[in-house]
């Protein structure tokens, strides 16, 4: 085994798997485990001290997405408001017609609610996107059909980082509405990867609904968000109560929910400044590996103004991503793979086979994604054993040794 | 971080080869892996662990042209996820493997188990070719002290590295009489799925022909053939778990 250092440091590159909780939310947060724990449906003092807190957070939320307080839906988290946002339009919507749009780069919180849609006799159309996993306005536009109901397009890739262009498909789209004199297709975005580092205004971004999960953006886990306009009609997913408009029954997660604001209004506040600076540091980190590792290749689009400032996805050739995952967990380095090993269905990420990269490829890459927390000692620490773990598991691996021919082919 | 999860998919049992789902695997341990969806864990043993970073006998550069060899086989593909290739030294009076190399390109597993057989081959003066080839996964997940359920497949490479080299064995020493030809029956003809597939499928972790057809979509088409198939299954399971 490689030498290891005498102190490991703990290098985190996950963030957009989940980020730690900010200390001011946690601090935010923990009152509502205290004295302040009254269901805001009750009546009495400490029922209106919750209820008070709730209004409070819906109303920094619906600022800072520059919606209307009674437009926020809150729910468990950012899966479910994608489950509520499909299954909510699509059943709500059915007799007008059963046609989704989507792409195939999707989270699995949305292509998988897709997929029970289709069974039940919905069609779906995933548009096409390039092989920077980038979808054209145009297309998305001209693959609607008169019984398409919903559109639904990811607001940045959760594995390559691709930013879609939402606004431009969501004024093409007002267009489209406007000619046909329709109020359909509806538009969703799951913008939570792009929380944390983009503009969140839905009339900028011309969305109907939109998704936003508190664990990406330094928030608690088991919160999430959906931004429905006004007067979109959606079934709700989970019947009881009357809490959130009767849209998901259920205590309202008072303490969640305020964490949730308080996260949300954090990093919104912080995004330009720190945006910067993560991007600074991921073209640090790419340059550095191009330049010490041979035979690497970045996934997605050049780090820049169409790609998540956070997000860095590497194929190293020659070499499996779980095993390159293991080795850098061994020296406190944490990312993640696209590579089959480290998924259910044994096929490799979904996303990168779909911009069209070869399963070989596929296998061998990592993703590291950037937080608040990172600085540029925490990508040299890194650099100073990647270049070595990646050489010990090409000599192990057969692969390199592809076009020699053997002796076996002489007898 | 506090770590106690529960593995829901169980682990091997080393004395009776069979699943053991009340595994729980001790607190804090540093050797948690687990599958990005969060869906199953895996674990891995310190040997496997062991084995993935200090892997043994493995060719190194430069070494190819200086180790002698009578027996090469090349198995899977990088696309598939896994390849290994495997050098045997095959003493031709005693039948014996005196000494091995190999590569692999894979995750973490399937390296521990290349490295693990390529020790249990060499133990002892060197294993008998005849025992080589039956040589079964199960016995290299044994010796490794057992991967997690889903990771097994990642340990089937290793025999049928270790059969294409000693085959390759045979043809060099003009043997071709014993060499073993993988006898594979075409369950479906419409998709050419033979019954090796069904077996990978079973030890990929299908249980049930829904399983298999997920994998495979054999028999979609034809449902006269869904009993032999099931069968096979059966047969798999019965034979792996």
């Amino acid at each position: 085994m490689l030498p290891k250092p005498k102190k490991i440091r703990e290098v985190y590159f996950d963030h957009a798997a989940t980020t730690a909780t900010d200390k001011t939310v946690v601090k935010a947060m923990t009152p509502y485990y205290g004295d302040i724990f009254g269901n805001p449906s009750s009546l009495y003092h400490k029922g209106r001290e919750a209820q008070t807190a709730l209004n409070n957070a819906r109303k920094i939320v619906a600022e800072l997405i520059h919606a209307m307080p009674e437009n926020i839906v809150f729910t468990g988290s950012g899966s479910e408001s994608d489950n509520l946002a499909i299954f909510g339009t699509a059943y709500a919507h059915s007799q007008v017609g059963k046609h989704i749009i989507s792409v195939a780069i999707e989270h699995h919180a949305v292509l998988y609610p897709l997929r029970e849609l289709e069974k039940e006799g919905f069609e779906i159309t995933y548009v096409k996107v390039d092989k920077e996993g980038r979808v054209s306005a145009k297309d998305v536009i001209s693959a609607i059909r008169p019984d398409t109901i919903l559109i639904t397009i990811m607001y940045a890739n959760t594995e390559i980082g691709t930013i879609e262009p939402i606004a431009e498909i969501g004024r093409e789209l007002l267009r489209y509405r406007r000619e046909h004199n329709t109020t359909y297709p509806y538009f969703h975005t799951d913008a939570c990867q792009a929380a944390g580092y983009l503009d969140l205004d839905v009339e900028k971004l011309h969305v109907d609904l939109m998704t936003v999960n508190g664990s990406k953006i330094y928030g608690p886990k088991g919160v999430g968000m959906l931004y429905v306009r006004r007067g979109i009609k959606l079934k709700p997913i989970v019947y009881g109560g009357a809490q959130e408009k009767k849209l998901r029954a259920g205590t309202e997660n008072v303490a969640g929910i305020v964490g949730f604001a308080k996260g949300l209004e954090l990093v919104q506040k912080n995004r330009d400044k720190e945006s910067q600076r993560i991007a600074k540091l991921s073209a640090y980190l790419w340059q550095e590996v191009n330049k010490k590792i041979n035979n690497v290749r970045l996934n997605g689009p050049a780090i820049g103004e169409s790609r998540l400032p956070n997000n860095v996805n590497i194929t190293f050739e020659n070499v499996e991503g779980e095993a390159l995952l293991l080795y850098l967990d061994e020296y406190g380095v944490m990312c993640s793979t696209g590579s089959a090993c480290t998924s259910e269905s044994l096929e490799p990420s979904h996303v990168l086979r779909a911009i069209g990269l070869p399963y070989e490829f596929a296998h061998g890459s990592l993703r590291f994604t950037l937080g608040k927390e990172n600085t540029k000692e925490d990508v040299d620490y890194m650099m100073k054993f990647l270049p070595d773990i990646v050489k010990v598991l090409r000599e192990i691996s057969p692969v390199n040794m592809g076009s020699q021919q053997h002796p076996k082919y002489k007898n | 971080m506090d770590i106690d999860w529960k593995l829901e998919i169980g682990h091997w049992d080393l004395k009776t080869m069979k699943k053991n789902t009340k595994t729980k695997i001790k607190k804090n341990s540093k050797y948690d892996v687990r599958s990005k969806d969060g869906t199953s864990g895996w674990l891995y043993t310190e040997k496997v662990k062991d084995h993935f970073f200090n892997p043994r006998n493995f060719m190194r550069f430069g070494e190819e042209k200086k180790f002698k060899f009578n027996g090469y086989g090349r198995v899977g593909s990088p696309a598939c996820g896994d390849e290994m290739v495997l050098w045997l030294q095959i003493d031709p009076k005693t039948e014996k493997i005196k000494d091995c190399r190999w590569r692999t390109f894979g995750c973490g597993s399937a390296i521990a188990s290349t490295s693990v057989m390529s020790e249990m081959i060499k133990k002892k003066g060197g294993m008998k070719i005849d025992n080589a080839l039956k040589l079964k996964p199960q016995d290299i997940l044994k010796e490794l002290g057992g991967l997690p359920d889903r990771k097994v497949h990642c340990s089937v490479l290793g025999d049928k590295a270790l059969q294409a080299a000693i085959n390759d064995y045979f043809r060099k020493t003009k043997q071709h009489n014993r060499i073993m030809v993988e006898g594979a029956k075409i369950i479906d003809s419409d998709l050419k799925i033979t019954d090796k597939d069904i077996e990978e499928a079973v030890l990929d972790g299908a249980r049930t022909l829904e399983d298999v057809q997920k994998k495979l979509k054999v028999g979609v088409s034809k449902p006269d053939i869904i009993p032999s198939i099931e069968e096979l299954i059966r047969f798999y399971r019965e034979k792996y778990f």
